[in-house]
């Protein structure tokens, strides 16, 4: 049995809880993280979607983000998505309140695609996966700028919107939000790596 | 991939947009350096309208949707999402502020209602919320296009009570029906006046199928945590922080409160020493016709 932890600061946890636990069929058991100490007792962790200026604040004053660079660091899995993806990068384009923990080497643009109501749903191409994925992009943020290190893995039109850099998976889109487990798949086999 | 065929306005990101709410706090704001202050102290998101809901009550007339003019300057001066009040019924005022870039639009019972039907969300691009008091009100909401429901509570008053009595209501209908056979659900869709199919929805995740905050009343750290204990899934904040002594210390207190609503000694310590609340207003002294929460069916 998998413990994968989500951190439960503000966003769609019980989604990703349940996604995850979806995907994992029996194997995997999914905690929420909001104390110093729960992250090391998790293999990987998902960093969900919800307001990136929020849970930056939230982070500092929760104590956990030396932990959360250590487990990156020591190769524990990590998946980004939406405000996670924002949060785990190396900068921020523009002016922002969010400070990131500068995980991976790409550089972000927040709003990439502007309001609300220019949030979209799309079948997008994916490394790795045969069939088109229908991505879900919420007030999406995408990466505008990535190292040698990153593998890109998707894109819409010409914004990088999946990426992988060793044991961190960062997407612009929701994979909670909808039935498919694909991604889901690709991330718990990066566990058993 | 081709850019044309991206689709927008679907149920699917309208709720979803709701749903990375969850766990934050939503301020009223009247200002664009208001709605900085509201960021700074961590609010998910920030709801534009031309006075709080204490001041609506106080001056009397008819309340409208904010001027454009103001909206536009509270976008401009945040990043995270810009919600904004139109009247009960008054779809023109909806289309206005989808056109100016808005996030979500309020159909708010605080404004002066426009129609005795309620906007037929389901025609917009952007997403809505909308106040309920009871399953059946939320459930006709959520028919008509709502991807939120908030308690209505009495805004304007900084008394939670309300907030309370229908956050209440409407977990307590929901958990009433758990175990019901189908011809019991069509008796009680009937009774509440909801769609049968929101009404079996509800009763098989025994929750509403879109995100459920708290809204109405509520004015300190601990009104907030106690709406979240509850079972909320967030909170609205109107005139409980721009009313209060020091709007900046308040914003932060309640947000460490919503995300931290189950832990009393961190309440405490961020409780301590906020200024004066809101003054505020007994509800149960408010006269039946100057009630905001029966506005609405």
């Amino acid at each position: 049995m998998a413990r994968i932890g989500v951190l439960a600061l503000q966003g769609d946890v019980s989604e990703h809880v349940l996604a995850l636990e979806r995907a994992g069929q029996g194997k995997v058991q999914a905690v929420e993280v909001r104390k110093p100490g729960q992250i090391e007792e998790c293999q990987a962790l998902v960093l969900p979607g919800g307001e990136s200026t929020t849970i930056c604040r939230q982070l500092e004053s929760s104590g956990l983000t030396e932990e959360l660079k250590a487990a990156a660091r020591r190769g524990k899995p990590i998946l980004a998505t939406c405000a996670g993806l924002v949060l785990i990068s190396q900068e921020i384009e523009g002016d922002s309140l969010v400070k990131p923990l500068g995980l991976m080497d790409i550089k972000i643009s927040r709003n990439a695609f502007g309001s609300q109501r220019e949030s979209f749903e799309a079948d997008i191409q994916i490394k790795g996966l045969d069939r088109p994925y229908r991505a879900v992009f919420i007030r999406a943020p995408a990466i505008a700028a990535a190292g040698r290190e990153v593998e890109v893995l998707a894109r819409v039109g010409e914004a990088v919107v999946a990426a992988r850099q060793k044991n961190l998976l960062a997407l612009a889109f929701h994979p909670e939000l909808t039935e498919d487990p694909r991604i889901h798949h690709i991330f718990l086999k990066m566990l058993e790596a | 991939m081709e850019l044309e065929n991206l689709r927008f306005g679907t149920e699917l990101l309208k709720r979803g947009f709701a749903k990375m709410q969850k766990g934050g706090v939503i301020m009223d704001v009247t200002t664009p350096e208001q709605a900085v202050i509201a960021e700074e102290a961590g609010a998910v998101a920030v709801m534009a309208l031309h006075a709080v809901p204490a001041d609506i009550r106080k001056m009397g007339g008819v309340a409208r949707m904010a001027d454009p003019a103001i909206i536009e300057a509270i976008i401009e001066a945040v990043t995270i999402p810009v919600m904004a009040k139109a009247r009960i019924g008054h779809f023109v005022e909806a289309q206005v502020l989808e056109a100016l870039g808005v996030d979500m639009v309020d159909e708010s019972e605080v404004l002066t209602p426009a129609d005795e039907f309620h906007i037929e969300k389901t025609k917009f691009t952007i997403p809505f919320v909308c106040g309920a008091r009871n399953l059946g009100e939320a459930c006709r909401r959520i028919k008509e296009g709502a991807a939120m429901i908030r308690t209505k509570g009495e805004a304007g008053t900084g008394d939670v009570s309300q907030a309370v009595l229908h956050m209440r209501m409407i977990l307590g209908q929901i958990r009433s029906l758990k175990g019901m056979d189908d011809l019991q659900l069509m008796k009680v869709a009937r009774e509440i006046e909801a769609d049968l199919d929101l009404v079996r929805e509800c009763a098989r995740m025994q929750r509403l199928p879109v995100v459920n905050f708290a809204a109405g009343g509520v004015a300190t750290p601990a009104d907030a945590a106690l709406m979240m204990q509850l079972g909320a899934d967030g909170v609205f904040v109107g005139s409980g922080i721009f009313k209060s002594e020091n709007p900046q210390a308040m914003a932060g207190a309640i947000v460490e409160a919503v995300h931290h609503y189950d832990d009393a000694a961190l309440l405490a310590r961020v409780s301590k020493g906020l200024g004066a609340a809101m003054k505020g207003l007994d509800a149960s002294t408010i006269p039946e016709a100057e009630a905001l929460q029966t506005r609405g069916w």
